[in-house]
C-alpha cells in the first residue's frame, strides 16, 4: 500500500453544509457541518445508510446538486483553490479534468443511443485534450484496455456490454482526461461478487499505477475494508466517525460505526446471529433534535436526546460525535 | 428479438391492417343502407332497363358473397354461385389491379382522379408538416429545458390554444383576413385562367396559393408537436445519463444537442406516425376551406355527389396511405434506435 | 418521471386541484360554457325558431344595438343562435363520449383484468382503430347513413374509445397484481366484487381526466363533422353555424360576426376542456418538472469569505 500519509493534500473540505430547499415548507439539512480530506494515492471510504446524504456530499464536490440544492457554508479546497468561489464556467472546466465521477447503475448514467467510444471521444474533446483523429481514437483505445475491455468494442452501446463491462467502460471514462481526484458512487452495488472483485481490484491496481485518489462512497464494509484507507462515516447528514481503516476496524467510538461493525457477519463465526440495527434513518425533514442517532442507539442516555454532539478529536486523524467521548 | 424478426412482424401487422380496412370498407359500403345503385341513379329519366345494365356493369348484380342474403354461413355449397363471381372477390380482384371502379358523376376512373390529387395533398401536406415538426421540436425543447419558467408557460398556453382550434376555423379566419387584408388568393391550386411564363412562374403561383393553407396547418400542428416534444424532453433530461454528461463539464447547449435532443427524436418519430390519423383530418378541412385540389376535398366532394365509389376509393387510399406511413415510421424508428437494431 | 398519486378522499384531491391555476380556469371556463347553455332561454335575446319577416338588409347585417353580433344568411340572430347552439353542440359531444368512455372503459377493463388471449385480440382491435384515420372513416359512416344528430352521435362515439380503453387497461394491469387484490382472491371474493371495490376508485380518477379531453375531441369531432355537411342542418350547433356562414356567402359579405362567433364557442369549451384535463392529470399523476438541467435557487449560498485559519492540512493531524 502507498504510503500516503505524507503525499500531497488534493481535497481539503471543511465544515461543509448543504440544504435543500422547497417553495412551502423549512430547508432539509442534507449534510451539516462535514470536513475532510484527501491525499494523493488514498482511497477514502464514505460509509452509510441511504439517505445519510453521501451522495448529495460527493455531487456538491463537482457543483452537481440538484434544482433544489443549496451549499450553505463551508469550502471545498482542491489545491488550494475554493472550488465554491468559482464561475459557473470555471467549474465546467474543472469537471472531469481535475474531478471526475463513476455513477452508480451504469445502464442509465450511460446514452443508451450512442456508442461507448463516442461517449469517452466526448469529453476528451470537450477538455481540449484530442490531437487529430488518430490520436483521439488511440487514446479512447487506450483506456479501454486499461479497464479490461478490448478497443475493437468501443463502438458498441451500453446495451451491449454486460453489467461488469459498463462499470468498467464507466471508470475508463472516467480516467479519459486524467483527473488527480476520482468519486466513486457505489460502483460494485448491483453486481455480482466475482464482479464486485474484478471492480475492486481494477480500481487498486489503478491507484498504484497512476497515483489517483479515490473517494468510494458504498454501503458495504467488506469492500471498505479491502481497499480503504481511511473511512469516512456518515449518519443523518452528520459526521458520526471518521479515522483510518484501522482504527475504524480495531478502535470503532462512534455507537453508529460499533453497531454497523457488529451487523457485518463474520464467516468466521457463522453460527451467530445476524444483528440488524433497529429502527430506520431519520428522514430528512423530521430530524431528531439531538444526536442523529439518539432513537437508534443502545448507549444513549437524556442529553443525547436534546443536543447534538459535537465533533471530538480522539488522536490524529481519528474523529467521533458522541457525547460518550466528553468525559476524556 | 433479431432485427429481422421484428420487421416481420411489422410489415405482417401492417400488411394484416390494410386487409381489414380493405374488408371493412368493401362491406360498409354494401351493408349499409342505401343501395349504391339506387342511391346514385336517382335521375327519374333513367328506365328500369337502363338502371338494371348499369347495375351489371358496375357488378352490382352478383351477389355479395356466397349465402350473404341467407346470413347463414355455415350452409356452405348449398349456393350455386362461383364464389369468385361474387361481388367480393370481383372487388379484390380489380384492387390488384389497381382499379378502384368508375366514378359515378365523371364516369371516368376512380384510380386516375385520385392519382392526380395525390400529389396535391402532399405537397400541402408536406409542407406544412415540416415547418410544424421544426418549429414544433424547438420550441418543445426550449420549453422543457425552462421548465416552469416564464417562458415555458408561455409556450404551453400557447400550444393549448393553438391546438384547441377547430383547423377549418382556423382556416377560415386566416382565409378571411389573408384574402382581405393582404390580397391573397381565395382558394384553389392555381388562378383561375392564367397563362403563366414558364414553369417558375407556374411554381410561384402555386406557392402563393399555398401560404394560408399551409399557415393553418403549421399552426394546427405546433401545437401538438411542442407539447409532445417537451414531454418527451421533460423525460430525457430527467434521466442519468444527462447527469453524467454534465459531470463531464459539457455546456448546457452542447447537452442538449448532443444527448437531449438525439434521444428525444427517437419517440418523436413514432409519435409523428401515430398522428398521421390528425393530419389526415387536417388535410380534409383544410382542403375543403382552401378548395384545395387534393384528396381531401375529393372525399368531401364525393359525399356531396352521393359518388360512392369516388368515397369509396379515396376512404381506402386515404387509410392505406395512412397505415403504410406508420409502418416507415415503425421501420426507421427501428433502424435509428440502436436498442432495437442490433438485436 | 411521473408519480401516481391515489385519491383517498375527495376534499384531499380538491385541496390539491384548488392550487392547480391551470385546471381552475379550465373549469370556470367549462362551467360558464355549460351554464350559458342551460340558461339559453333566459339570456339569448331573440328566439332562433320563431320565424321572421327577413328583407335584403336583414341578411348579414354588421353588429348593432338590435343585434349585437350582426344577422347570419337568414336573417337571425347570431348571439342568440350562438347561445343556443351551445345547447346542440354540448350535448352531442357529452353523449358522444360517454358512449366512447363506456365502450372504451369495457374494453379496458376486460382486457387487463381477463388478460391473455382476450387481451391480445382486445389490444390487436385496439391498434387497428388508431391507425385507421377517424375522419374519413366517420364521414364515410356518416355519408352512407342518413345525416342526423343521432348517427352523429353514434359515430363520434365508436370512433373516440381507444385513448381510454388503453388507459383503463394500463390501470387495471397495474392494480390486478397489487398485494390486497390477492387477498381479497383468497379470501374468496368475487371479480365483480374486485372489480367494484378495488379497482374503480384507483382507476376512476384518472378516468375522469380522460373524459374531459375525450369530450373536448368530440366536441370538435361533431363541428367538423357539421361544418362539412354531414349533420342534421335544422339542429343549428355550432359547426353548422359555421357550415352556413361559409358556404352562404358569408365570406364575401365580409360577416366576419357570423365566422368568428361560434368558433369563439368551440375554442373556449375546447380550450376549457383541454385545460381542466392537463390540470386534473398534473395533479392525479404529478410530474416532477425539474431535471438535470433545471436552473434552480443559487447553489452556493453562503457569504464570500477568506478561510478563518491558514489552509494547512497537516494541522488536522496534530
Amino acid at each position: 500500500m502507498l504510503d500516503f500519509k505524507h503525499a500531497p493534500v488534493l481535497l481539503d473540505v471543511r465544515h461543509l453544509s448543504i440544504d435543500y430547499v422547497s417553495r412551502d415548507q423549512p430547508p432539509a439539512h442534507a449534510v451539516e457541518d462535514v470536513s475532510f480530506i484527501l491525499r494523493e494515492g488514498e482511497i477514502l471510504g464514505l460509509v452509510g445508510e441511504s439517505g445519510c446524504g453521501k451522495t448529495t456530499l460527493m455531487l456538491s464536490l463537482m457543483r452537481l446538486l440538484p434544482a433544489a440544492g443549496r451549499i450553505v457554508s463551508g469550502q471545498i479546497n482542491f489545491l488550494e483553490r475554493d472550488l465554491l468561489s468559482l464561475s459557473e464556467a470555471d467549474v465546467a472546466d474543472m469537471r472531469w479534468k481535475d474531478i471526475a465521477m463513476i455513477f452508480q447503475g451504469a445502464m442509465n448514467a450511460l446514452n443508451p443511443v450512442r456508442t461507448i467510444g463516442d461517449q469517452i471521444a466526448e469529453v476528451i474533446v470537450r477538455h481540449n485534450l484530442a490531437g487529430d483523429k488518430n490520436f483521439l481514437e488511440q487514446r479512447v483505445s487506450e483506456l479501454l484496455e486499461l479497464v479490461g475491455i478490448p478497443a475493437r468494442r468501443r463502438n458498441q452501446y451500453p446495451h451491449q456490454y454486460s453489467g461488469g463491462m459498463r462499470q468498467r467502460a464507466m471508470i475508463a471514462m472516467a480516467l479519459a482526461c486524467a483527473p488527480q481526484v476520482v468519486i466513486a458512487d457505489e460502483p460494485t452495488t448491483a453486481l455480482d461478487v466475482m464482479i464486485q472483485a474484478q471492480i475492486l481490484e481494477l480500481l487498486a491496481k489503478l491507484r498504484e499505477k497512476l497515483g489517483l485518489a479515490v473517494i468510494l462512497v458504498t454501503h458495504d464494509l467488506g469492500v471498505v475494508a479491502e481497499i480503504c484507507d481511511t473511512v469516512l462515516v456518515m449518519y443523518g447528514g452528520v459526521t458520526a466517525e471518521y479515522a483510518d481503516v484501522n482504527t475504524i476496524y480495531n478502535d470503532p467510538k462512534h455507537p453508529y460505526t460499533q453497531q454497523l461493525l457488529g451487523a457485518f457477519p463474520d464467516l468466521s463465526k457463522p453460527q451467530d446471529e445476524l444483528i440488524a440495527i433497529p429502527g430506520y434513518p431519520p428522514r430528512l425533514d423530521a430530524l431528531p433534535p439531538g444526536c442523529r442517532f439518539a432513537p437508534r442507539c443502545s448507549a444513549a442516555f437524556d442529553r443525547c436526546h436534546h443536543q447534538q454532539p459535537a465533533l471530538h478529536r480522539l488522536d490524529g486523524l481519528h474523529v467521533a460525535s458522541c457525547h460518550q467521548l466528553e468525559t476524556r | 428479438m433479431s432485427g429481422y424478426g421484428y420487421l416481420l412482424k411489422k410489415i405482417g401487422w401492417a400488411l394484416f391492417t390494410i386487409v381489414f380496412v380493405i374488408v371493412l370498407n368493401f362491406f360498409l359500403f354494401r351493408v349499409l343502407p342505401g343501395d349504391p345503385a339506387r342511391a346514385g341513379l336517382r335521375d327519374p329519366r333513367l328506365t328500369v332497363e337502363a338502371i338494371e345494365a348499369i347495375r351489371v356493369r358496375f357488378g352490382l348484380d352478383k351477389p355479395v358473397i356466397n349465402c350473404f342474403e341467407t346470413l347463414n354461413p355455415l350452409k356452405l355449397g348449398s349456393c350455386t354461385v362461383n364464389p369468385m363471381q361474387t361481388q367480393f372477390f370481383i372487388y379484390v380482384g380489380n384492387l390488384l389491379r389497381g382499379e378502384l371502379g368508375i366514378s359515378y358523376h365523371t364516369n371516368r376512373p376512380v384510380a386516375d382522379m385520385l392519382i392526380e390529387r395525390l400529389w396535391n395533398t402532399v405537397l400541402l401536406v408536406g409542407a406544412g408538416q415540416i415547418f410544424a415538426i421544426i418549429i414544433g421540436i424547438t420550441l418543445g425543447l426550449v420549453a422543457a429545458w425552462r421548465a416552469r419558467t416564464a417562458v415555458d408557460y408561455a409556450a404551453l398556453v400557447s400550444s393549448l390554444m393553438a391546438w384547441s382550434l377547430p383547423t377549418f376555423w382556423l382556416g377560415i379566419i386566416l382565409l378571411f383576413i389573408g384574402s382581405r387584408q393582404f390580397g391573397l388568393p381565395i382558394g384553389g391550386k392555381a388562378t383561375p385562367g392564367a397563362n403563366f411564363a414558364g414553369v417558375w412562374e407556374e411554381w410561384l403561383d402555386t406557392a402563393r396559393h399555398m401560404i394560408l393553407p399551409t399557415l393553418t396547418f403549421t399552426i394546427v400542428f405546433v401545437g401538438e408537436y411542442m407539447l409532445i416534444m417537451r414531454s418527451t424532453v421533460l423525460d430525457v433530461l430527467s434521466e442519468d445519463y444527462i447527469l453524467t454528461a454534465k459531470a463531464k463539464g459539457l455546456s448546457t447547449f452542447q447537452i442538449l444537442k448532443d444527448h437531449a435532443l438525439r434521444n428525444s427524436m427517437l419517440p418523436m418519430v413514432t409519435i409523428i406516425a401515430l398522428n398521421l390519423g390528425f393530419t389526415v383530418a387536417g388535410a380534409i378541412q383544410i382542403e375543403t376551406v382552401f378548395s384545395w385540389p387534393g384528396l381531401g376535398q375529393s372525399i368531401f366532394e364525393a359525399v356531396g355527389r352521393r359518388d360512392y365509389p369516388m368515397l369509396q376509393g379515396a376512404f381506402l387510399l386515404i387509410a392505406v396511405s395512412v397505415i403504410l406511413a406508420n409502418l416507415i415510421a415503425d421501420l426507421l424508428y427501428s433502424y435509428l434506435d440502436p436498442r432495437v437494431r442490433a438485436g | 418521471m411521473t408519480v401516481q398519486v391515489e385519491v383517498s378522499s375527495f376534499t384531499g384531491f380538491w385541496n390539491s386541484f384548488k392550487r392547480n391555476r391551470m385546471g381552475i380556469v379550465g373549469l370556470i371556463m367549462v362551467i360558464a360554457a355549460v351554464a350559458m347553455a342551460v340558461l339559453a332561454p333566459w339570456i339569448a335575446p331573440y328566439d332562433p325558431k320563431a320565424p321572421i319577416q327577413v328583407t335584403i338588409d336583414d341578411i348579414y347585417a354588421p353588429p348593432s344595438p338590435e343585434h349585437w353580433l350582426g344577422t347570419d344568411d337568414a336573417g337571425k340572430d347570431v348571439l342568440s343562435n350562438f347561445i343556443y347552439g351551445a345547447r346542440v353542440s354540448l350535448t352531442v359531444g357529452f353523449f358522444a363520449s360517454f358512449i366512447s368512455i363506456v365502450i372504451g372503459g369495457v374494453i379496458g377493463i376486460v382486457a387487463g383484468f381477463y388478460g391473455g388471449r382476450t387481451e391480445n385480440v382486445l389490444m390487436r382491435l385496439t391498434d387497428i382503430m388508431l391507425v385507421i384515420p377517424d375522419l374519413p372513416l366517420a364521414v364515410v359512416l356518416v355519408a352512407l347513413t342518413k345525416p342526423s344528430l343521432l348517427n352523429i352521435i353514434f359515430v363520434i362515439g365508436i370512433l373516440g374509445w381507444t385513448s381510454t380503453a388503453r388507459l383503463v387497461r394500463s390501470q387495471a394491469l397495474s392494480v390486478k397484481e397489487r398485494k390486497f387484490v390477492l387477498r381479497a382472491r383468497a379470501i374468496g371474493a368475487s371479480n365483480m366484487y374486485i372489480v367494484r371495490r378495488h379497482i374503480l376508485p384507483l382507476v376512476l380518477p384518472l378516468m375522469v381526466a380522460n373524459t374531459v379531453l375525450v369530450i373536448s375531441l368530440a366536441i370538435l369531432n361533431e363541428s367538423t363533422l357539421s361544418f362539412l355537411g354531414l349533420s342534421d342542418p335544422t339542429t343549428l350547433s355550432w359547426g353548422q353555424m359555421l357550415n352556413f356562414a361559409f358556404t352562404r356567402g358569408g365570406m364575401s359579405a365580409g360577416a366576419w360576426w357570423a365566422l368568428v362567433t361560434p368558433g369563439f364557442g368551440i375554442v373556449w369549451v375546447v380550450l376549457g376542456c383541454t385545460l381542466l384535463g392537463h390540470g386534473l392529470e398534473q395533479v392525479l399523476n404529478p410530474r416532477l418538472e425539474t431535471h438535470h438541467l433545471s436552473v434552480g435557487a443559487e447553489m452556493v449560498a453562503r457569504p464570500a469569505r477568506p478561510p478563518t485559519h491558514a489552509v494547512d492540512a497537516r494541522a488536522i493531524e496534530g
